[in-house]
């Protein structure tokens, strides 16, 4: 048994009578990371984070949450179980008629703490989320970020081992959602808290997941690392929803290309960027030799947990033999270097 | 209507006050906890019994279909059984909570139906038993409603008390009718209409005034 996988899932599999909402699917969360879930909606995101805690029940496979194997638990075994697991909500799920401070106190309540450690422990919450002036106000005097900011502290205030994150900020406007994004970042550093979430936005993933699971139709599709699965999506679902952050190459140079290499014509070469020193090891070589012509036409590049991201789209001139050759020497290198097509000159 | 007759009133509005009073507080504690089954019972509720569900529906639809005056002389019987007498205005608050009880079980069932399922998801989430859950997050968030529910309940029951003249228990619906109607003095009918008119208007409004003061969500 792997000691750092704080969730792991065996083949877990879920219907709602006809609709198969999880399929056979596999995962394991490291203790300490932020794990991204990603689908577009209906693809079983919101039924697989809630099996971590046992709110959905699943027909076949395993479920074993810091230790516990769900499947073997009683109600009272999963309550005990979900004391150690915080969740936060799309529409921040607040208790409309109770204070900001009673709704972070409440899972104190619920756990049976005498007054005075339940009001300390609040106090310390309203601190850690900035919002200690608003501690005596009611939910809906609040703003969307403040009440994500509210629901929080009241997943943390049980001091749980993991927080469940339910397309937490897609309700909120960007720069809230960066915010909030920030404070959970923030809280996994101070608390060492572990982070599985879902989302329908690949910004999300981007800002502030370590690995990332693509969800279609109830199944991983991918999963890794987030830089590499960003650098290098192999599923078709992946890149489409990777287009959100990383725009594709420009229609104006993408409807003169053509297959065929053109008489003094010129081709479109991209270098693929993830990973280190890609982008320099290629110029260098296209530098050498003036008869390539080289020109940069597109290029971006971005750092997704600390690893350079993205691609550079060259034009050189269209020299066959020379090509293959450049092609030969970027694998041998092991660059990732392609023919995208060609373009008059 | 002359200074003679306030006495009468007296009576006869203690008597009203004495039945709705009684069969009111009895009908909130034994019909919340009945909404509150009802809707925890219920196929999407948060436990799930599903034949008691449609047994406890049908019982209360039962009591709720018969009409006030039927269910006054059926119940003699079990009202001598509880209070020992079947006369008077003790015996007419077992009919009058007999009805209400159902009524507001239905009213206080559709306030609690009203509350978020979200808040109820996120209660299970942070490890609250069923118990806690209805304490914490359906009572508390359907207040509002279920305040509302209760005012409703008690002008049901101060226009039902009226008839409980048919079994000698007194009130205002019982001095209309022996006075302003047997006896022709037409006076003592407008002054009761007049005095049902504040009273029921008064405790309406009382009630939406507290309704919307324990609203936290405006």
């Amino acid at each position: 048994m792997n000691d750092v996988a704080i969730v792991r899932l065996e083949s877990v599999s879920r219907a709602f009578g006809t609709v198969v909402a999880l399929n056979d699917v596999n995962l394991e969360v490291q203790r300490g990371e932020i794990f991204g879930i990603i689908g577009r909606s209906g693809a079983g995101k919101s039924t697989l984070i809630r099996t971590i805690n046992g709110l959905e029940r699943i027909d076949a496979g395993r479920i074993i949450v810091d230790g516990s194997d769900l499947s073997a638990l009683d109600e009272a075994g999963l309550n005990r179980v979900r004391r150690k697991v915080g969740m936060i909500f799309q529409h921040f799920n607040l208790l409309s008629m109770k204070t900001v401070f009673e709704n972070i106190e409440l899972p104190l309540k619920l756990a049976g703490q005498p007054r005075d450690a339940r009001a300390n422990a609040v106090w310390q919450l309203l601190d850690m989320v900035g919002l200690r002036d608003k501690a005596g106000v009611y939910p809906a005097k609040l703003s969307g970020g403040q009440k994500q900011r509210v629901g929080i502290a009241r997943a943390l205030a049980g001091k749980p081992a993991i927080l469940l994150s339910d397309e937490a900020t897609s309700a909120l406007d960007p720069e809230t959602t960066l915010s909030i994004l920030r404070l959970l970042k923030e809280l996994k550093g101070r608390l060492g808290v572990t982070i599985v979430l879902i989302t329908h936005e690949m910004s999300v993933i981007r800002e502030i997941c370590d690995r990332v699971a693509v969800l279609d139709h109830g199944q991983i599709v991918e999963q890794g690392a987030v830089w590499e699965v960003f650098g290098h999506p192999r599923t078709e679902l992946t890149r489409r929803l990777l287009r959100t952050v990383r725009p594709p190459l420009p229609e104006t140079l993408l409807k003169d290309l053509r297959p065929q290499s053109v008489e003094g014509g010129r081709c479109l070469l991209r270098v693929d960027g993830s990973g280190a020193e890609h982008y320099a090891a290629v110029l260098a070589l296209l530098a050498a030799e003036p008869a390539w012509q080289t020109d940069i036409v597109h290029a971006e590049v971005d750092r997704v947990g600390g690893h350079p991201v993205g691609s550079v789209t060259l034009s050189v001139r269209s020299r066959q033999d020379a090509l293959r050759e450049l092609l030969a020497t970027a694998e041998r290198q092991s660059i990732g270097l392609e023919v995208l097509g060609y373009v008059d000159g | 209507m002359s200074t003679d007759d306030i006495p009468l009133f007296a009576t006869a509005l203690g008597e009203t006050a004495i039945m709705v009073g009684f069969s009111g507080i009895l009908s909130l504690v034994l019909g919340l906890p009945l909404g509150v089954l009802l809707v925890i019972t219920h196929d999407d509720g948060i436990w799930r019994r599903p034949i008691f569900n449609r047994v406890l529906a049908t019982i209360i639809n039962g009591f709720r279909s018969t009409p006030f005056i039927i269910l006054l002389v059926a119940l003699i019987p079990f009202t001598r059984l509880i209070v020992g007498t079947t006369i008077g205005t003790t015996a007419a608050i077992v009919p009058l909570t007999i009805a209400a009880t159902p009524y507001y079980a239905r009213v206080a069932e559709m306030s609690l139906r009203e509350v978020d399922r979200g808040l109820l998801e996120a209660l299970r989430a942070l490890g609250a038993t069923r118990w806690q859950i209805v304490r914490e997050a359906l009572l508390p968030e359907a207040l509002p409603g279920l305040l509302s529910g209760f005012t409703v309940t008690l002008v049901t029951l101060i226009g039902a008390s009226a008839m409980a003249g048919a079994v000698g228990a007194g009130g205002l619906g019982d001095l209309a009718i022996r006075y302003g109607y047997q006896r022709f003095e037409t006076d003592i009918m407008v002054g009761v209409i007049v005095v049902l008119i504040v009273i029921v208007s008064s405790v309406q409004i009382g009630g939406d005034r507290l309704a919307r003061r324990l609203n936290r969500r405006l």
